[in-house]
């Protein structure tokens, strides 16, 4: 504010002002609807859900085992064409637990997050995803987890077909 | 400061649809094409990356962020023109002329297939106020821009007809081109009048593809090729956005865009300079009207041009020998990129059937579409 004006004339518009529409405003909601193309190799990926299978792609000049599969290598800028399947377990790299809800609100149970580094797939690589059957204060780096799939029949070749991962007890594959 | 080349391209489509592969594998296969052409490595040699893309067609928000892994760009330096493919070229020639950078990448794409709500992303160009409310297809910008291109000019509407005649039965020949056709003038003006007085067959349609092009300086580029396409001029241009104030009869945008370009070049005399032109025909009469704007006929004179022959591939002025996007499809912000190839290709001497006997130098211009009133010319030469 330029120093010489100490106030501005007028008054200040209040909450209740927008709320009576004493204030002009023009709503618009725009149409932008998109259908994506999965492409070839996640195309695969997805189909391979629906098996309860996670499928990986293979660079053979670095050797990377690539989730989710891909058709190139990033770091060798190389075609890639040989596709594994890598675990539904694995290990959390980070996490992070959720007390707001998408529309800002407080919620009473909060989600969790993680990254998890897949058992077979290169280091770095994995899915992020969500964590349950557990009490959010018992989740730890490093903690083994697994899949919890939806039932075959209920799968539509979508990344919620795994419900969410939940942890492994010790001993447990 | 030393000059700037193109030192290689790499293409992928255009067709209609491309359901088989995401944006990303369209781009990473462009990007290799474009890299081998230029017999580069996008690991080591490349200093810097631009990809041309708007979030609203793309569906992602900071699209650029999507980027980096399909073209090369991993940990590299990238970042977003959001505009056609063509100021994306422009803006690489500036990082090289900066002395900083010695070998750019630029890349754009279209997925427009992956758009199920195209005109809804048309209409959120519009001003919201004042005429976003009227709604209807946005297309009626280009019927009212022609009624008063035709209207100052005594163009008439066969000779804009004619314009889609001659680029769809180019584009027969470009094996990029994905929408050539053997078709009359009286095809045209009996097709569907849309928005009136445009007619059905003087609309690109929309296509898929990516374009990647790698520019060099001058030491590098003539070490990588023997064939460099020199980028002897640039400018770019926006008019107003006020539908209301705008001039409707000329391509204001692309006159002040020339003048700048042909100002760098060095080019005093357009019409006896420039061999050929790649330019912006997304409706029929807009190829006439960018021609007049490019200063390579007198205004109104671009319609006797086509009616002539002048025009035609072995004509005086070849005007989009590729087939325009009247018949390669207007690929988004690819559109000014596919200019840019074909003037590449063919003075390269590469065009195949299409090409053109002895080009030195050619001009490519590129318009944002509607409703902007933004376009950019790039003058390239041997
Ligand atoms: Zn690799």
């Amino acid at each position: 504010m330029s120093e010489k004006i100490k106030e501005y004339p007028g008054h200040r518009i209040k909450t209740a002002d927008l709320r009576a529409g004493l204030v002009p405003l023009i709503r618009y909601k725009p149409e932008a609807k998109f259908a994506f193309s999965a492409g070839a190799a996640m195309s695969r990926f997805l189909e391979e859900l629906k098996n309860g299978r996670i499928l990986a792609s293979v660079c053979k000049k670095c050797g990377r085992i690539m989730v989710p599969p891909r058709t190139f290598c990033e770091i060798c800028f190389k075609p890639v064409d040989d596709y594994t399947y890598v675990k539904d377990t694995g290990k959390i790299n980070t996490y992070s637990v959720s007390f707001i809800a998408a529309d800002a609100s407080r919620v009473k149970e909060p989600t969790i997050v993680a990254v998890i580094e897949l058992d077979g797939a290169s280091p770095g690589m994995g899915i992020l995803h969500k964590i349950g059957e557990i009490d959010w204060k018992e989740v730890k780096f490093g903690m083994r987890v697994k899949a919890v799939w939806k039932p075959p029949e209920q799968r539509e070749g979508a990344i919620t077909d795994i419900k969410y991962f939940k942890p492994l007890k010790e001993g447990e594959e | 400061m030393k000059d700037v080349a193109v030192v290689g391209v790499g293409c992928v489509g255009f067709r209609p649809v491309t359901p088989e592969l995401s944006y990303k594998e369209l781009m990473f296969e462009a990007a290799m094409r474009a890299y081998e052409d230029a017999g580069v490595n996008p690991r080591k040699d490349i200093d810097a990356f631009i990809t041309c893309a708007e979030d609203y067609w793309e569906g992602f928000s900071i699209f650029d962020e999507f980027v980096p892994d399909q073209l090369g760009a991993v940990l590299k330096h990238l970042f977003t023109v959001s505009a056609d493919g063509l100021f994306g070229l422009i803006t690489a020639y500036m990082l090289i002329k900066t002395g900083h950078f010695d070998i750019v990448a630029v890349e754009a794409h279209s997925k427009a297939s992956d758009i199920l709500t195209y005109e809804g992303i048309v209409n959120f160009a519009f001003d919201p106020i004042f005429n976003r409310p009227l709604g209807g297809h946005p297309y009626y910008v280009a019927g009212m821009e022609m009624n008063r291109y035709l209207c100052e000019t005594g163009t008439t509407l066969e000779q804009c007809a004619m314009v889609a005649v001659k680029n769809k039965r180019n584009a027969l020949a470009n094996p990029h081109a994905c929408y050539g056709a053997n078709i009359t003038v009286k095809d045209v003006l009996c097709s569907e009048c849309q928005f009136y007085p445009l007619k059905k067959l003087e609309i690109s349609p929309l296509s898929d593809g990516c374009i990647v092009t790698v520019l060099a300086s001058e030491d590098v580029a003539t070490k990588l090729t023997d064939k460099p396409v020199w980028i002897r001029g640039v400018g770019w241009c926006t008019e107003t956005p006020c539908l209301e104030t705008r001039d409707w009869g000329r391509a204001v945008y692309t006159e002040l865009a020339a003048e700048m370009a042909y100002k760098t070049a060095g080019i005093k005399n357009p019409v006896k300079e420039i061999d050929f032109a790649e330019v912006c025909d997304m409706f029929a009469y807009k190829e006439l009207q960018h021609l007049e704007a490019l200063k390579l006929c007198r205004r109104g004179e671009a319609g006797n041009l086509v009616e002539e022959g002048v025009t035609q591939r072995d004509g005086e002025l070849p005007v989009n020998p590729s087939g325009g996007m009247l018949g390669m499809g207007y690929a988004l912000e690819a559109s000014g990129l596919q200019r840019v190839l074909e003037a590449v290709l063919q003075l390269r001497g590469e065009a195949g059937k299409r090409q053109l006997p002895e080009v030195e130098t050619g001009v490519v211009q590129t318009w944002r579409g509607i409703p902007t009133a933004t376009g950019a010319v790039v003058v390239l030469s041997k």
